[in-house]
C-alpha cells in the first residue's frame, strides 16, 4: 500500500477512533435527538392552557359555580394542600374566603413573580367580575397570528446545534489531546519525525468532516418531528457553524495545553463550558439576564454562536447578518489557539 | 565513510537535568504543589559506539528514563551536550528523528486501531520506511495484523511499539525498559528481536533494571544511581571487578549470624573470600574466588561456634552483586 500523507493518516486515526467508539456515537447522534424530543414535548404549543384555581373551605358555592361555568378548573383544597399546590405551580391562584369584618371581599392568594400566577389572577378576576354583572366598556376584537419560528422548539433547535458544536470541539479535540498525553502517545508521536502542526491539522479536518453530521442530525430530526424550518442562507449556516467549531477547537487546545490527567481536564472543561450553558442562551433567551450583564454575556463565544445560528435559522439572515457573531468567535478562537500552542505540553 | 564509522553513535558530556517544581499547579499531575527542585541527572558522560548494545542499568528513580529521553531529544537537558551520529538536536532535529527509533517506557496506542493502521500511521512520518509486511514479520505479529491494539497481550503491544520504532529503518534504537511486566516467554521473544537488530549492524541503547537482561543483551553497561554513573564496562568486566566470580549465600539455624557471633571480619579472614555482607534478616553473602577453598573453611568456622547452617548456596556472581557491592542496596529496592 502506498504511503499516505501524515495529515491523512492522522485524520484517519481520529475518524476511526470516533466511528469505532459506540459511546461517542451516542453523544453525537442520540443525545441531541433525545433532548429535542424531551424539551419539544414538554414545551409544545397546545393552545391556551386551562387556568387551575385552588378554593379554600368557606368560599361561597356561587363563586365556584361561576368559575366552573367560566372554564376555570376548580380544586377544593384545605390550607396545607393549598400551600403545597401553589408552591408546585399546580394551581395558579388560591381563593380565600372573605375575612371576618372585611365585608364580602374575596382573597386572591398568588405569587406575582410568577407569570402564570399573574395570568391566572387576571382570568379568575375577569370571570368573577363578569358573573357579578360587569360589562365591557370598550369594544375590542382579536386578530390571531401564527408566526413561523415563534415556538419554543424553533428557539431551542439552534441552541442545541450551538451546544453540540461546542461540546463536539471541546470533547473531540481537548479531551482527545489530553488522553493522548496521558497515554504517552503525544510524546511518542513527537519522538517520531512528525511535524507537530500536522497533528492539529488532522484533528481540525476530522472535526470539519463531523460538522455536517452533527448539524444534519438535529436539523433533519427537528424538521421531521416538529416541522422546524431553516429560513436563511445555507452558506451563512455553514460559515457560522465552521467558525464556531474552529473557535471552540482553539479554546479546546488552550484548555488541553497543560492538563496532565483526565480529572484535571474534566474540571477545566466544566469550568469553561458550564457558565456558557447557563449564560449563552442555549435553552432560554440570554436577554433575561440583567442589563448590566449583557455586554459580558454577549461577548461569550457560545452566545455569539447561538445568536448567529438563530439569526440564520429563524430570522433568515444572510452572511451580512452574522458578521458580528463571526467576529466575536474569530477573536476568541484565534487568541486561544495562539496562546494554547505556546503553552502546549507534549510530554 | 571511514571517519563516519569511527564517530560514536551517541555521546554526551556533563548531562544534568533538574526538575523545577514550580509552574505545575495548572496542569496537575506528578510533582504538583510546592517542593524542592529534583536533580534527576547529575553530570553524566557517555560514549556509545556504533553497532554495540549499551545498557543503562539502575534501580527505579535512578535517572535512566530522564537520560534516554534527553538522548532521544524529547527532554531538554538543564546542562550538558548531546551528539548522535555526529549531529545535535538543536541543529539537525528533523534529520536525526528520521535516523533513530524510539520505544518509550509505556505508550498506549489507540485501542481501536488495528496493528496495520498503527504501523501505517508511523510509516507516514518517514520519507523512507520499511513495508508493513516486513515489520510484522520482524516482530512476529503477522497473524495479528488486523487485530485492534486493545485486543493485544502485553508482549504483543510491546512488540508493536518496537515495530513502530523500526519503521524508519533506524541506525540507533532506544528502548526504555522494554520487558518490564512481561512474562518470561515474551521477554525472550523481545531479546531475540533486539539481538537480530544488533546483528544487522544497528546500535541499541536500552534501560533496564533486570540484570539478566543486561547480561544477555548488552556489550557494555553503565550502572546508574542517583543520576550518576557509578561503574561502566562490559558485564564480564564489572563482575570481574568484584575480585571474585562466585557468590556463597548462607543462613544459620536459629538466631542468625549475629547470634553465633559471626562478624564481617571473621568472614573476610576466610581463605578465598573477597567480600562479605550481612543482610538484615540474618542471611549472609560472601564473594568468593575459589569456592573449593572457601566452603570447607566456612563450615569449620560455623561448627566451631556451635552453630548449624540452615541454608547454603553457591552461584555465579551477577550484575546485581556488582550493584549491591557498589551501593549497599538491591536494584529492585527502588
Amino acid at each position: 500500500m502506498a504511503r499516505a500523507h501524515p495529515v491523512v493518516q492522522l485524520t484517519l486515526m481520529r475518524l476511526r477512533e470516533l466511528s469505532r467508539e459506540p459511546g461517542t456515537l451516542f453523544w453525537i447522534f442520540g443525545f441531541p435527538v433525545l433532548i429535542s424530543i424531551a424539551l419539544g414535548l414538554a414545551f409544545r404549543n397546545t393552545g391556551p392552557e386551562t387556568v387551575a384555581v385552588g378554593v379554600l373551605p368557606g368560599v361561597p358555592a356561587a363563586v365556584t359555580g361561576a368559575l366552573t361555568a367560566g372554564g376555570v378548573l376548580v380544586k377544593p383544597l384545605d390550607e396545607a394542600a393549598a400551600r403545597s399546590e401553589l408552591r408546585a405551580g399546580r394551581v395558579a391562584v388560591v381563593l380565600v374566603p372573605p375575612a371576618p369584618g372585611a365585608g364580602d371581599a374575596l382573597g386572591y392568594r398568588y405569587d406575582p413573580m410568577r407569570p402564570e400566577a399573574r395570568l391566572g389572577r387576571a382570568v379568575v378576576d375577569d370571570v368573577l367580575q363578569r358573573a357579578a354583572g360587569r360589562r365591557d366598556a370598550r369594544a375590542v376584537r382579536d386578530e390571531i397570528v401564527r408566526e413561523p419560528g415563534a415556538r419554543y422548539i424553533d428557539f431551542l433547535t439552534p441552541g442545541l446545534i450551538g451546544m453540540n458544536l461546542m461540546s463536539g470541539s471541546m470533547w473531540g479535540i481537548g479531551w482527545v489531546l489530553v488522553n493522548m498525553r496521558v497515554r504517552k502517545l503525544l510524546k511518542r508521536l513527537v519522538a517520531a519525525p512528525m511535524r507537530r502542526r500536522h497533528l492539529f491539522y488532522g484533528q481540525a479536518i476530522a472535526r470539519l468532516i463531523m460538522i455536517p453530521v452533527e448539524l444534519g442530525v438535529i436539523l433533519i430530526f427537528a424538521r421531521l418531528a416538529f416541522d422546524v424550518r431553516m429560513a436563511g442562507s445555507w452558506l451563512a449556516l455553514v460559515l457560522v457553524s465552521v467558525t464556531g467549531s474552529a473557535c471552540f477547537a482553539g479554546m479546546a487546545i488552550l484548555v488541553a495545553s497543560r492538563a496532565q490527567n483526565s480529572e484535571t481536564m474534566s474540571g477545566l472543561m466544566n469550568l469553561v463550558m458550564l457558565p456558557m450553558f447557563v449564560l449563552s442562551g442555549v435553552f432560554f433567551s440570554s436577554s433575561h439576564f440583567p442589563e448590566a450583564m449583557q455586554p459580558a454575556v454577549n461577548a461569550l463565544p457560545l452566545t455569539a454562536l447561538c445568536n448567529g445560528l438563530r439569526a440564520v435559522i429563524i430570522d433568515g439572515a444572510g452572511v451580512a447578518g452574522i458578521a458580528g457573531s463571526l467576529a466575536v468567535m474569530g477573536v476568541w478562537g484565534a487568541i486561544s489557539f495562539v496562546v494554547g500552542l505556546r503553552l502546549f505540553r507534549w510530554g | 565513510m571511514q571517519a563516519a564509522q569511527l564517530e560514536p553513535a551517541v555521546s554526551c558530556r556533563g548531562l544534568r537535568k533538574i526538575y523545577d517544581p514550580r509552574g505545575r499547579w495548572w496542569g496537575g499531575g506528578p510533582g504538583g504543589g510546592a517542593g524542592a527542585a529534583v536533580v534527576a541527572v547529575d553530570g553524566l558522560d557517555l560514549g556509545i559506539r556504533r553497532g554495540e548494545c549499551f545498557g543503562l542499568l539502575g534501580p527505579n528513580g535512578a535517572g535512566k528514563t530522564t537520560t534516554v529521553e534527553i538522548l532521544e531529544g524529547i527532554l531538554a537537558p538543564s546542562a550538558g551536550e548531546v551528539e548522535l551520529l555526529g549531529m545535535s538536536w538543536a541543529r539537525d532535529e528533523v534529520r536525526l528523528r528520521e535516523r533513530i527509533g524510539v520505544a518509550l517506557q509505556e505508550t498506549r496506542f489507540p485501542e481501536r486501531l488495528s496493528v496495520t493502521e498503527v504501523l501505517n500511521l508511523f510509516r507516514s512520518f518517514y520519507p523512507r520506511s520499511r513495508p508493513v509486511a516486513a515489520l510484522l514479520a520482524d516482530v512476529e505479529l503477522t497473524e495479528k495484523r488486523d487485530a485492534w491494539v486493545g485486543k493485544l497481550s502485553g508482549g504483543q503491544r510491546q512488540r508493536l511499539a518496537i515495530a513502530c520504532a523500526l519503521v524508519g529503518e533506524p541506525d540507533i534504537l532506544f528502548l526504555d525498559e522494554p520487558t518490564t511486566g512481561l512474562d518470561p516467554q515474551s521477554r525472550r521473544q523481545l531479546w531475540d528481536l533486539v539481538l537480530r537488530f544488533r546483528g544487522a549492524g544497528g546500535t541499541v541503547v536500552l534501560t533496564t533494571h533486570y540484570m539478566e537482561e543486561a547480561e544477555r543483551l548488552c556489550d557494555r553497561v553503565a550502572i546508574i544511581d542517583h543520576g550518576r554513573i557509578i561503574e561502566e564496562g562490559s558485564p564480564a568486566e564489572l563482575i570481574r571487578g568484584l575480585g571474585a566470580q562466585h557468590v556463597v549465600e548462607f543462613a544459620l539455624e536459629g538466631a542468625g549470624g549475629a547470634g553465633a557471633g559471626l562478624a564481617e571480619s571473621d568472614l573476610l579472614a576466610l581463605p578465598a573470600v573477597t567480600g562479605a555482607r550481612l543482610a538484615g534478616d540474618g542471611a549472609c553473602a560472601l564473594t568468593v574466588s575459589e569456592p573449593a577453598r572457601a566452603l570447607p573453611a566456612l563450615i569449620a568456622l560455623v561448627s566451631g561456634r556451635g552453630a548449624a547452617l540452615a541454608r547454603l548456596e553457591t552461584r555465579h556472581a551477577t550484575l546485581e552483586d556488582v550493584f549491591v557491592t557498589l551501593t549497599g542496596r538491591h536494584l529492585r529496592d527502588g
